[in-house]
């Protein structure tokens, strides 16, 4: 057990039992509350991952703007929803649930099932990676790396995602405006 | 180093659960907690092989992709939602099952 190993279990438990207290818990600001824990956690996992960049913009993107627009979407969608959702009946486990709770354990037995038939040391492209030294060693510096490629390698779809974020904020901006007789 | 499987175990167990929050929630910003989740395993996959490709940088870029993706949903989801409270006075999505005339 290696501190890196511990680090990975404590994380990926912290992962899966806040997700797990979101998928039981009725009440809706402790349900985003524990969505931001969860985003921290994955934002570690993906260090772990040699990812930090993409850990950080985990953490800049999701918690500082998705998050913030979920506790406005709901501060704005007012009372009556949150008295709405309190009044309801308090069964842990309700029968109406059930095929849900059945459909996402048949689903994550078809996905475990299919991890433990891969045999994950003869994968064909990560031997040839390893063989080709092309794999991400603890101490790169990725950041540089990643920007390089962003602007040569994937330039067309990194705009094609600027003009897709450019038409969601004016399609975001005019949903949500007032309406005046239109 | 982690194995590759330990990361597809994490991200299997959040899309799962994922999946079942978008299926039992009656509340339409739950339910985009719950799209999330599934987004965000998707995401934990990409970065998890994305270490087998430091040339191209592949999965890493599409995890970056796919953030930003994640977000623009995000806030165009939540003008819907507010729209749809305005004209319902609910957010439930089994209740809003009429068009507009």
């Amino acid at each position: 057990m290696t501190m890196v190993k511990i680090m990975f279990y404590l994380l990926g438990f912290i992962v899966l039992a806040s997700a797990l207290f979101i998928a039981t818990s009725k009440n809706l600001v402790r349900t985003i509350f524990m969505f931001f824990v969860t985003l921290m956690a994955l934002a570690g996992l993906y260090v772990l991952a040699l990812a930090d960049f993409i850990a950080i913009t985990q953490i800049v993107v999701y918690v500082g703007g998705v998050l913030v627009l979920m506790i406005f979407a709901f501060m704005l969608s007012g009372r009556e929803t949150l008295a709405n959702l309190e009044g309801r009946q308090n069964h842990f486990v309700s029968i109406s649930k059930l095929p849900a709770f059945l459909l996402a354990i048949a689903f994550f037995i078809v996905i475990v099932n299919i991890l433990f038939r891969t045999d994950f040391n003869s994968l064909p492209w990560v031997n040839d990676a390893i063989a080709q030294k092309n794999v991400i060693a603890p101490n790169d510096a990725m950041t540089g790396n990643i920007g390089v490629s962003l602007i040569t390698r994937y330039l067309l779809p990194f705009e094609i995602l600027s003009i897709l974020l450019l038409a969601a904020l004016v399609g975001a901006a005019h949903i949500s405006r007032k309406e005046q007789g239109a | 180093m982690i194995n590759l499987s330990d990361f597809l175990l994490v991200s299997a167990g959040l899309f799962c659960i994922g999946l079942y929050v978008i299926l039992t929630k009656r509340n339409s910003i739950q339910v985009l907690i719950g799209i999330e989740l599934m987004l965000n395993a998707a995401i934990l996959n990409l970065v998890a092989f994305g270490k087998y490709d430091k040339i191209s940088n592949g999965g890493q870029t599409f995890a970056l992709f796919a953030i930003v993706l994640a977000a623009a949903t995000t806030a165009v989801a939540l003008a819907i939602i507010l729209n749809v409270y305005k004209k319902y006075k609910t957010i439930d999505p089994g209740k809003t099952d009429h068009l507009k005339d």
